[in-house]
């Protein structure tokens, strides 16, 4: 599903990315992990379409199709998502109405008619009990004064009313309290299927214990280190950061 | 002959259209000499100084109005509130269009100044309230007295609520190759009255219209009045709004500007008051671009304690256009008690777009609240990309930012027609297909 191949990204003449391959394929959930400054999440803006980094060699195909001269919008027209790890406040765009036009949008893309309203109160009625989220809540400024972990849980209420193939968390466990991260996992194994995919940013091992990946990678100065199965995750809490640090 | 030549010069040849032998010609011709003494504003004026209506005035303006070109109703049926009834008072080229009215006496007044001028009928009404509560030493003011003749006449009777919106339309059509039109309305809200008013100025071809208008509004106790003023008009035509509000005890006024369009708009917006507890509303939306210019005077007058006033104007400009925001409370120093609130906010598309922003407070009484707040500021990058990322294109993640960011003074329309049409006109003004329904 998405092919990277000698992925070179920078910001602002700074060289983050210097040579990222990644492959992964429908069904699969793909971990991320690194310490702090590793490029982490700019491979995940960089996926997204975020200007701000600058792609500077290398590839990204989803499905076959390059993708790196495609406008954000665009890239989430064809199923690409990304769960910020800060998510921004929007004031005066209500949740359900932020919903409403970026579903119609992408639909709209793809000359469909919009979502008829009904059908769309549906979903966004079985989307926010998936997330355990108030109703109430839905008609607030999209993050306005949002705790973090309901800007997390609403970032994965997002996803699951966008349906996306490739669905990028990044860092979508920092700020969660415990409870929050168990909401949160849950959802995300619910949308889980065959035929889409899922790449975990983390700092940390802990989220992955909800969120099982099929496979580990190690971010370590803009390149992929290290490539493993869970168990990577588990060694690398157990020996920490330095271990990765040490060897490179 | 320069503009000013040629008003003063004509000023003969109206006389001989009206009767002079009357109270009201002599406020006319002081209002002529104090016009004549100061003549068009220029730059060097405090007041005027970030607005230059040089550019226009250089235009061989046809000062006199002729008589009616005949608009059918089809192709201005936009510019009115049509999906719902409303009285009409409808102007074009200045002269009063009797085809496109649909004016009433029938418990309240909607109709035209020019009757209530002349009838004898209305003579003491006219004596009590024209040129009263106008400011007499403004030049363009004196300028729109000394040949008020036409425009729109509303009176409201005591414990009376007008049935229906009243719309008063001015259109330019273009007939003459430049035209300057003066119009003068005169608004009274009685005791205990309510009325909903809904003021546009629309130019229909590409020539140089000036507007010079002057509307008076006095709402009496516990009268409650809402006033929204459209303008978006084309690039060629220029207003300036001379609006004065006399407020007593116990009145609320509301008064939105929708300005989206024109080539120069000088919104001169004045309240006044006269008693206690009353409440007055200022609220203005500006969507610039191209090299349109905007400028927002307003002044609140608390002169009687325990009154409120808010004013809330957002601006949003792009390529060229400027704005100019000047804001002015005056707190006397009876007006103990005050509460007067005042923000202004702006955003900047681009480099080139100029905003500028000068709150005035001057107060002189020592028990009172009073805020401003005024701020520029761009577009969030991180708020577009974050939306563009969940599928809405830049130029519509672009539009619902800025929809957003004007939506406190959006939501605050009472007409929900009107509401829907200020929405769609944004929505044409950005470049985009939506619905806005946030």
């Amino acid at each position: 599903m998405l092919e990277i191949k000698n992925l070179h990204a920078r910001v602002e003449d700074k060289d983050i990315l210097k040579g990222i391959n990644l492959s992964v394929k429908a069904g699969e959930v793909h971990a991320i992990m690194g310490p702090n400054g590793s490029g982490k999440s700019t491979l995940s803006a960089v996926i997204a379409g975020n200007e701000h980094y600058e792609m500077t060699e290398g590839e990204i195909e989803l499905d076959g199709e390059d993708i790196t001269e495609l406008a954000p919008e665009e890239r989430a027209h064809k199923g690409v998502f990304l769960s910020f790890q800060y998510p921004v406040e929007i004031p005066g765009v209500s949740v359900t109405n932020f919903m409403k036009t970026a579903i119609n949008e992408s639909r709209k893309a793809q000359g469909l008619e919009e979502m008829p309203a009904n059908e769309m109160l549906k979903s966004i009625r079985e989307k926010s009990e998936l997330l355990e989220i108030d109703r109430k809540f839905l008609s607030r400024s999209l993050n306005e004064g949002f705790s973090g972990g309901e800007k997390k849980r609403n970032e994965i209420f997002q996803m699951a009313m966008l349906e996306p193939k490739l669905a990028i968390l990044d860092e979508t466990d920092s700020g969660l309290d415990i409870d929050a991260l168990r909401i949160v996992a849950n959802g995300v194994n619910k949308l889980k299927s065959e035929n889409n995919a899922i790449i975990v940013i983390t700092h940390y091992q802990r989220l992955l214990d909800y969120i099982v990946p099929d496979f580990v990678h190690v971010l370590y100065k803009g390149k992929i280190v290290k490539s493993g199965g869970k168990e990577l995750a588990y060694e690398l809490e157990e020996k920490g950061y330095d271990w990765i640090k040490n060897e490179n | 002959m320069e503009l000013k030549e040629k008003l003063i010069s004509s000023f003969m040849a109206f006389e001989e259209q009206i009767d002079v032998n009357t109270d009201l010609h002599d406020v006319r011709t002081s209002a002529l000499k104090n016009f004549e003494t100061q003549g068009f504003p220029t730059k060097k004026l405090e007041a005027w100084k970030y607005t230059s209506l040089n550019s226009v005035l250089k235009n061989d303006f046809t000062v006199f109005p002729k008589k009616e070109s005949a608009i059918g109703f089809s192709d201005v049926k936009k510019y009115f509130l049509h999906e719902i009834d409303t009285y009409k008072i409808v102007f074009i080229d200045g002269v009063f269009s009797s085809f496109l009215s649909a004016t009433t006496h029938d418990g309240i007044d909607a109709c035209l100044m020019s009757s209530a001028l002349t009838k004898p009928k209305y003579k003491l009404v006219i004596d009590e309230y024209f040129n009263k509560v106008a400011m007499a030493d403004d030049s363009l003011t004196s300028l729109n007295t000394a040949f008020a003749r036409e425009g729109a006449y509303i009176n409201i009777p005591k414990n009376k609520v007008a049935d229906k919106p009243i719309e008063i339309m001015y259109f330019s059509t273009g007939s003459e190759a430049a035209l300057m039109v003066q119009p003068r309305n005169l608004i009274i809200v009685n005791e205990n009255a309510n009325v909903q008013i809904i003021e546009r100025h629309q130019s229909l071809s590409g020539n140089p219209v000036l507007t010079n208008s002057v509307t008076e509004i006095f709402a009496k106790k516990r009268a409650i009045v809402d006033f929204y003023k459209i303008q978006n008009d084309n690039d060629e035509a220029s207003l300036v709004d001379n609006t004065y509000i006399s407020q007593k005890e116990m009145s609320t006024v509301k008064v939105h500007t929708f300005s989206f369009g024109g080539n120069i708009t000088r919104n001169n917006l004045n309240f006044y008051h006269k008693g206690e507890h009353i409440d007055s509303t200022l609220k203005g939306i500006t969507i610039l671009d191209g090299k349109q210019h905007v400028d927002h005077h307003t002044l609140v007058q608390h002169a009687t304690p325990n009154c409120e006033s808010h004013q809330n104007y957002k601006g949003i400009f792009s390529d060229k256009s400027t704005g100019v925001f000047n804001g002015k409370i005056y707190v006397e120093k009876e007006a103990q008690k005050t509460d007067a609130f005042q923000q202004n906010n702006n955003i900047l598309i681009g480099d080139k777009a100029t905003i500028n922003a000068k709150p005035q407070l001057e107060i002189f009484a020592d028990d009172v609240k009073c805020s401003h707040g005024c701020t520029v500021g761009q577009l969030d990058d991180r708020a577009l990309f974050y939306m563009q990322s969940r599928g809405i294109p830049k130029k519509e993640a672009t539009a619902l930012l800025m929809y957003a960011f004007s939506n406190e003074v959006i939501e605050s329309i009472k007409i929900p027609e009107l509401k829907q049409r200020i929405n769609s006109i944004i929505a044409r003004k950005l470049g985009v297909n939506m619905g806005f329904d946030l």
